[in-house]
């Protein structure tokens, strides 16, 4: 992909040669020290800055240019190098800039002159003016859809989660399935009924709405050291990556 | 910088300080008309102000005085979060989880910080922390202990790892010692740290 070029081109998601790294997955890693209590009045952003760069990225979404699955996305195909080093805000910045310029708001050229080189014409009807915000952020997104794939699993059922929990449909795309998961054996808890799936829609590949399941799993099924025989942890799995726990048996025995 | 030339990653093509990459991003969607500045700050003050933990600790004081609004709240929340007015951006799909003698409930996300808006506003910053994104579901016991939470053998822990678009709020059990106040009172004693299961109510300083 050369610098400058347009959105148009940009199908199959953030910036081609870029993929996600993964290091956002982090769920069970060793080595992050304690944490830090805050009191209940430290202020909700320690710096002016921080409140810009959420201000500027809800603004900006707005523009109805990305869904939330596709900037979570251009988040975690930063490089392993800024994601480590970038701070929370910072990597919501940078994904910012990265996006509009994929989406072709904006152009490497104005990101590097720091000033607009060109009018949105077509663009400037949809931004967020103030007398709109409080309706844009009471309104919401919902992801429940109607769907015509018939819900596999009923609460109770036993599941197990695909060893290959990546994205099925683009190499190195988008995938909400934590990796501390993969081929766990866990219980349906909950049924959610069927849900955007991100998979898809983070690439520009429509909705594609999925039956979505919180799953539940003995803690002890997933690492080794439990501090308790009886905690658990529950995720929510999409039905693509879900399979009945006694056919996964049935094959292996 | 060590990539300036990524064709990936525009980013890199910003002043590297983040105050002046987010003035010189807003500068140029300005002049183009894509932002409003007033938009800004009614962003801004909103979440600083109007909307927070104070919604949820709502919530939770009409959960413990009315056994009703509990059952339902518990059952199907939306339509009684609707009515209150708490609903919107990252709380369109809530469900509320119960703290009970056997089960605690701890909420995280592990995959990025997803958290409930409009019950709780914007998370902390160790809410958002590599540190709690990566130890809460392995280790929640040693997490809750550094929030000076120590919990019994008798009670079991369940992680909520938000990794789709339904939002979690815990619920916690009233406090016996809270037997006389009324709703309006019990609100002080519901923290931000005991809706995401860090913390557990206590009496107003």
């Amino acid at each position: 992909m050369r610098l400058g070029q347009s959105g148009l081109h940009d199908r199959h998601g953030p910036a081609a040669g870029a993929k996600m790294s993964r290091l956002h997955d982090m769920g069970g890693r060793i080595g992050d020290g304690p944490l830090h209590p805050e009191t209940a009045d430290a202020p909700v952003f320690a710096k002016d800055w921080h409140a810009r760069a959420l201000a500027l990225t809800l603004a900006s979404g707005a523009l109805g240019q990305w869904s939330l699955d596709r900037s979570r996305h251009q988040r975690e195909c930063l490089s392993p190098q800024d994601y480590m080093r970038f701070s929370y805000y910072e990597k919501w910045l940078s994904g910012l800039a990265d996006i509009l310029v994929a989406t072709g708001v904006l152009t490497t050229d104005e990101l590097k002159a720091g000033r607009s080189l060109s009018s949105a014409p077509d663009l400037t009807q949809r931004c967020l003016k103030s007398e709109r915000v409080q309706k844009a952020l009471s309104s919401g997104g919902p992801t429940l859809r109607d769907s015509q794939t018939v819900a596999q699993f009923e609460v109770g059922d036993r599941v197990i989660v695909r060893r290959f929990g990546h994205n099925s449909l683009v190499a190195g795309g988008h995938s909400r399935l934590p990796r501390y998961a993969r081929g766990a054996e866990g219980q349906v808890l909950n049924y959610h009924g069927a849900h955007i799936f991100p998979d898809s829609n983070a690439h520009g590949l429509g909705e594609a709405p999925e039956p979505l399941y919180s799953v539940v799993f003995l803690r002890s099924a997933l690492w080794s050291g439990a501090e308790h025989p009886d905690d658990e942890v529950v995720l929510d799995i999409w039905q693509p990556y879900l399979q009945p726990a006694s056919l996964a048996k049935s094959r292996t025995s | 910088m060590p990539h300036d030339s990524d064709p990936s990653h525009p980013h890199s093509l910003l002043p590297p300080d983040p105050a002046l990459r987010v003035q010189a991003l807003e500068t140029i969607l300005r002049e183009k008309g894509l932002i409003d500045p007033d938009a800004l700050a009614a962003i801004i003050s909103t979440y600083e102000n109007d909307i927070g933990p104070q919604n949820g600790a709502r919530v939770v004081a009409k959960a413990w005085c009315d056994d009703g609004f509990r059952a339902r709240l518990l059952a199907d929340p939306m339509p009684l979060l609707q009515d209150l007015g708490f609903y919107g951006r990252q709380g369109e799909h809530m469900v509320i989880v119960e703290n009970t003698a056997a089960l605690h409930n701890l909420v995280v996300c592990t995959l990025c910080s997803c958290y409930p808006w409009p019950l709780l506003g914007i998370p902390p910053a160790w809410y958002k922390s590599d540190a709690y994104r990566a130890r809460a579901v392995r280790e929640p016991r040693r997490v809750l202990a550094e929030f000076g939470v120590s919990l019994p053998d008798s009670t079991a822990i369940r992680v909520w790892d938000s990794t789709a678009e339904i939002r979690y709020l815990v619920l916690p059990m009233r406090p016996p010692e809270t037997a006389d106040l009324d709703e309006v009172a019990l609100c002080d004693w519901v923290s931000r740290d005991c809706m995401i299961g860090m913390g557990l109510p206590r009496a107003p300083k």
